[in-house]
């Protein structure tokens, strides 16, 4: 029999509520569809929700179990098969953490510098605090430094002289 | 010598509160020589404790030579290790041999006075600080039923933390 439990991308995103992800979860439950790993997060009074979802049937068929309890809430449902598998992680080797006023193209310039000297960004979390006023951009990154930690460092010297506030640190996973 | 199987969660024996060792005797060495070429038959394994190959006594052995530009006190066995002072607090990445792939971010003293024997029995004081010392807190905790897992911290609420301590 061909391998028939697959592995779907499932995004789901709309006002925030209370029992949102129980809502979800138990109706994929109850469908028969299996969670694997997910991301979910209020962001600006919405709910985002990824989820890795295995199910044996087709993406008609999960769209079946999901379409429902997604309007039921008013989520906006996307819905992927996808290559992905568990047991696929990959470590970060480095953390960067940025911060400064808010300003138009901080992230692009902070990532852009930080690309191009190798890094691969697993893990991006920004928020903006302060006040309406006077914003303040809060980015953290978790990353893996391809081309090593020191060509990090180096780009990050250039987003600092234009007076943002950047600081590295490598990651040493304790295994014990 | 031999390399012992490490258990892995959810093996009740890994939530059990490991007894005082008494005895100091060939049978307890011979355990330790085992112990320490399982933790080194490890990939990148710097700790271990009695229990996580099934033996509820408190051991643990940490090594972190292997770490460059740090400080530390080579390869240590700790005997009914006993945490004396925790100062500071910080924050890293953790795996466990016990959990196979997963790391995790957990909040951990940054230094520490420890009191453990040797294999001997010998009573020893150490100051530690850094990788070490988060080292001997994930052994210890396996010495008293908890993994790191007990102790994980969303990257939200590690920088919540780190905003009201630091
Ligand atoms: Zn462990």
């Amino acid at each position: 029999m061909a391998d028939n439990n697959h592995w779907y991308m499932l995004s789901l995103i709309g006002k925030d509520r209370p029992g949102i992800v129980a809502h979800v979860t138990s109706a994929l439950f109850e469908g028969g569809a299996n969670l694997g790993e997910a991301s979910m997060m209020r962001l600006g009074g919405n709910f985002s929700m990824m989820l890795m979802v295995q199910f044996t049937g087709n993406l008609h068929g999960l769209h079946e179990i999901i379409d429902g309890v997604a309007e039921s809430l008013s989520l906006h449902v996307h819905l992927d098969r996808i290559d992905g598998q568990l047991h696929d992680h990959r470590q970060p080797d480095v953390r960067i953490r940025v911060y400064g006023a808010d300003r138009a193209g901080i992230v692009a310039k902070v990532t852009g510098v930080l690309a191009e000297a190798g890094l691969h960004i697993l893990d991006l979390e920004s928020d903006v605090a302060g006040t309406q006023t006077e914003p303040v951009y809060i980015m953290t990154i978790e990353g893996h430094a391809g081309e090593g930690v020191a060509a990090l460092e180096s780009a990050l010297e250039i987003v600092k002289q234009e007076g943002i506030d950047a600081s590295l640190e490598a990651i040493d996973i304790m295994v014990g | 010598m031999a390399v012992l199987e490490i258990l892995k969660y959810p093996d009740p024996r890994l939530k059990e509160i490991a007894l005082e060792v008494e005895v100091f005797d060939a049978a307890l060495q011979s355990f330790i020589a085992d112990l320490e070429q399982t933790m080194r038959a490890g990939p990148g394994g710097v700790g271990i404790a009695a229990p996580q190959v099934g033996r509820l006594q408190r051991i643990v052995i940490v090594d972190v030579s292997s770490k460059p530009k740090i400080k530390q006190h080579g390869r240590l066995v700790l005997i009914n290790p006993e945490i004396l002072e925790w100062e500071g607090m910080a924050k890293g990445r953790e795996g466990c041999m016990s959990v196979p792939d997963f790391t995790g971010n957990v909040i951990r003293a940054k230094t520490i006075k420890l009191r453990a024997q040797d294999e001997q029995g010998e009573f020893h004081d150490y100051d530690m600080e850094g990788f070490e010392a988060r080292a001997v807190q994930h052994e210890i905790d396996h010495l008293d039923g908890l993994l790191f897992l007990d102790r994980l911290v969303s990257r939200r609420n590690d920088l919540f933390a780190r905003k009201v301590y630091k």
